[in-house]
């Protein structure tokens, strides 16, 4: 180019302009850029909204013979800005263990997150999505069972001597640790 | 590097591309009176990435467009800010565009061969005041959703195919989902897919042509890069700082309020709203429109704007002759100065309506009041949030008092929206019913028979007046003290919360006063009964006295036996005779009883108020 042939200080000043102009007009652009990049990564601050323990169910509503039950998990929710008093937010498998004593698993299956299904005649837990199996007390029942780990177990309580009460919590799928997603 | 660099030219041509666009010749050199149109490209860059980032938190519903653009502004990571550029930007926008019109206009850069490209000019100008216009709506607050009824409704005078254009716009024939959804889908989808295309021909037409160059030349010819683009960059970044000054304008001058852009309160086509105005820059239009009286609108609306368009379409045409291009800037200068003379009436009408005012007053406390609501810990209900104002009584219990009560009764001297009610005070001032104070003032010889009182009612010439004026009078020192301790236990039936902290720090006077209340020396259950039953009491119940349920039921029937039964003054029976809801009428006691929402730092401050 025939900058070449220009006098050293035209060619410094060439280059302080060039420089200028690229980072004058970075920044107008980095501003909006900037501002939209924090409200996209917002998300990443935001807690699960814990609800402590719920009350699911009544200690009668269980069979006897420890087969599970299905129950919906009802409790407050916070969508986004939404404030939901009283909504399913979950499932849990109930069944008895003893006279006071109940195991509750999360229908959610640590594989990939599908709702398991109990089948009574297998007398087990079947995922539909990719067949993990689970036995009765949530292990996983055969070796080939793509599922990482059993059916998350939930901490229960029982209150007033017939009050199910269920620590409800949602579980990282895919990972053979138990993380709690927070 | 060097290898790979030459594999990509061959393959894309891309340091033609670069040289060809970096290295155009201006004629001249660079000057600043080009970076208008440099400036255009990049504020429309960033309404599309703040617009995308935008799209990313915004939910287009009736019931979540508000509640999404609040989320946004007040709960995101710089929502506030994002949102203000993009609403800054667009007003700015609109300048940029008419001086980018008045250089080119002035330069003679319309004329042959650069015809089309003005043409195209001009639909990328219309495209963006599309885009301004159906932007306005999204928040779905009081003064967009206003604002485009008004808009909506221009569009149904055109004569026969009007009604069918709106409802295809509304999306129906009423405002609500499908509004938005068409609207959003106009704002981000088809305008600015259009505003692209025509965007992509203006430049390659632009550099087709080449700059319109201004003469006499003052430099010799000169290269976009790097004089003009750093012209262009500093222009560019100057916008920048002007929408960052816009935004953070409260805080640099420390006026308060919230930075960025507005948001009012959400659209509720229930409530009216006296306080609709479009934005700035259509201002003119909407004082224009004033002008055409009934059955003409569609002249100003319409015909005379799309005359004028018609008329700077034709301008490069008109051009061609020496005369005719004056006369484009004559006519350019003459339109801005319209425009400039209508925006100034509207805004200096509405400066001077009183009306006007109060309504811009009014939806600011809405919009302040449903932000207080919505960031309580009660949160925004499934039904969204305008059914946080539709049931909040300081927002409802004001109005729903000036309509029904004020023609009699006063609040704190006015009629509760701090107005004066054409008639005549003929009932007492409700202002702190059942609290110390007004029990203290109704038990007060000198003040029973005031108009504050029972003064306008027929009850001044009544055995309680009576009883005051004879018997409480001649109160000694001592019997003054029972008489403040029975006004404590009666004012304690009514749980006010604002005596809530007081009272429990008396929970002795209160018990010797509910004694001495029931006692035979105070008399007071000579006529009226005290949570217990009397025989035949002729004055109104005071168990419960100002309490919820108490104000409720009196409302809905004063004439109640429980009250004043058959010696009932004026007061209708409005939940009896249902002129009132149930719902309305426990909107008015919560308010009289002073009982709503309020955020914990403001409760704090009306706890310890700061001495004047």
């Amino acid at each position: 180019m025939h900058e070449n042939t220009l006098p050293e200080n035209s060619v410094r000043r060439g280059f302080l302009k060039k420089a200028s102009a690229v980072v004058l007009g970075a920044l107008a652009g980095l501003i909006p850029g900037l501002a939209g990049l924090f409200v996209f990564l917002d998300p990443l601050r935001r807690k699960s909204h814990e609800s402590g323990s719920v009350l699911v169910a009544s200690l009668n509503s269980l069979p006897e013979d420890g087969m599970p039950r299905k129950f919906s998990v009802i409790a407050s929710h916070t969508d986004a800005w939404t404030r939901m008093p009283e909504v399913p937010i979950g499932a849990v498998y109930l069944r008895r263990t003893g006279e006071k004593a109940v195991q509750a698993f999360n229908v959610v299956c640590p594989h990939a997150g599908c709702f398991v299904d109990f089948k009574t005649d297998q007398k087990s837990y079947h995922c539909p999505c990719h067949h993990s199996a689970f036995a009765l007390d949530g292990l996983i029942k055969d070796s080939k069972s793509p599922s990482p780990r059993g059916l998350d177990e939930l901490k229960v309580e029982i209150r007033n001597n017939s009050e199910i009460w269920v620590e409800f919590r949602n579980f990282q799928a895919g990972n053979a640790a138990k993380i709690p997603i927070s | 590097m060097r290898v790979f660099l030459d594999w990509l030219d061959q393959r894309t041509g891309y340091r033609g591309i670069v040289r060809s666009s970096l290295y155009e010749n201006i004629p001249g050199g660079a000057r600043w009176r080009y970076v208008w149109g440099s400036t255009l490209t990049f504020t429309l860059s960033v309404q599309f990435i703040t617009g995308l980032f935008l799209w990313m938190s915004y939910s287009p519903s009736s019931q979540t467009a508000w509640e999404s653009v609040f989320y946004i502004q007040y709960q995101m990571w710089g929502g506030w800010l994002l949102r203000g550029i993009h609403h800054y930007t667009a007003s700015l926008m609109t300048v940029l565009l008419v001086l980018h019109l008045m250089q080119v206009v002035i330069d003679g850069a319309y004329k042959a061969p650069r015809e089309i490209n003005f043409w195209f000019g001009l639909g990328l100008l219309q495209l963006v005041l599309g885009l301004s216009l159906t932007g306005y709506l999204l928040p779905w607050d009081q003064k967009g959703f206003w604002a485009t009824r008004v808009a909506t409704n221009i569009a149904a005078i055109v004569p026969v195919v009007g009604p069918a254009i709106q409802k295809l716009v509304v999306g129906g024939a009423d405002y609500g989902h499908h509004t938005l959804t068409r609207f959003f889908a106009l704002h981000a989808g088809a305008l600015p897919a259009a505003v692209i295309a025509l965007l992509v021909w203006h430049i390659i037409l632009f550099r087709r042509h080449g700059i319109t160059a201004k003469v006499p030349k003052r430099k010799p010819d000169g290269y976009f890069w790097p004089d003009q683009v750093l012209m262009d960059s500093v222009a560019c970044l100057a916008v920048m700082a002007t929408v960052l000054f816009l935004i953070l304008r409260p805080w640099i001058f420390g006026a308060g309020g919230d930075l960025g852009a507005e948001l009012g309160a959400p659209a509720d086509p229930s409530e009216t709203y006296s306080a609709a105005r479009p934005e700035w820059y259509f201002l003119f239009l909407f004082e224009f429109l004033k002008y055409f009286p009934g059955g003409t609108e569609i002249w100003g609306a319409i015909v005379i704007p799309s005359l004028i368009m018609g008329i700077i379409f034709l301008m490069p045409l008109l051009g061609r002759w020496r005369l005719g291009h004056r006369f484009n800037v004559g006519l350019l200068f003459s339109l801005l100065a319209g425009v400039g003379l209508l925006t100034y009436l509207a805004t200096a009408q509405d400066k001077r309506d009183p009306a006007y005012q109060a309504a811009v007053a009014e939806a600011e406390q809405n919009a302040h009041r449903v932000k207080a609501l919505a960031q309580s810990p009660s949160g925004i209900p499934i039904s969204g949030a305008v059914t946080l104002l539709r049931n909040d009584p300081l927002t409802q219990g004001p109005k729903l008092f000036a309509k029904n009560c004020a023609s009699c009764h006063r609040y704190d001297g006015h009629d509760g929206t701090g107005g004066q009610p054409k008639d005549e005070q003929v009932a007492s001032d409700l202002h702190g019913f059942a609290s110390r104070p007004w029990l203290s003032g109704l038990l007060d010889p000198q003040r029973i028979s005031s108009k504050h009182y029972f003064g306008g009612t027929k009850f001044k010439d009544g055995k309680m007046v009576k009883f005051v004026n004879k018997d409480v009078a001649k109160y000694s020192a001592e019997q003054k003290e029972q008489l403040k301790k029975v006004i404590a236990a009666l004012s304690f039936d009514a749980q006010l919360r604002s005596q809530h902290e007081l009272e429990l720090r008396q929970p002795e006077i209160i018990k010797e006063g509910k004694r001495l209340l029931v006692s035979e020396e105070m008399r007071c259950t000579e006529c009226h009964r005290f949570h217990k039953d009397g025989d035949d009491p002729t004055g109104p119940d005071l168990t419960g006295y100002g309490s919820r349920e108490w104000l409720i039921e009196f409302i809905s029937n004063s004439a109640h036996e429980r009250f004043y039964g058959e010696r009932n003054d004026r007061m209708p029976a409005f939940g009896t005779k249902q002129m009132l809801d149930r719902p309305a009428i426990s909107l008015l006691a919560d308010w009289l009883r002073g009982d709503w929402y309020e955020s914990k730092e403001k409760a704090e401050l009306a706890k310890s108020p700061k001495p004047l």
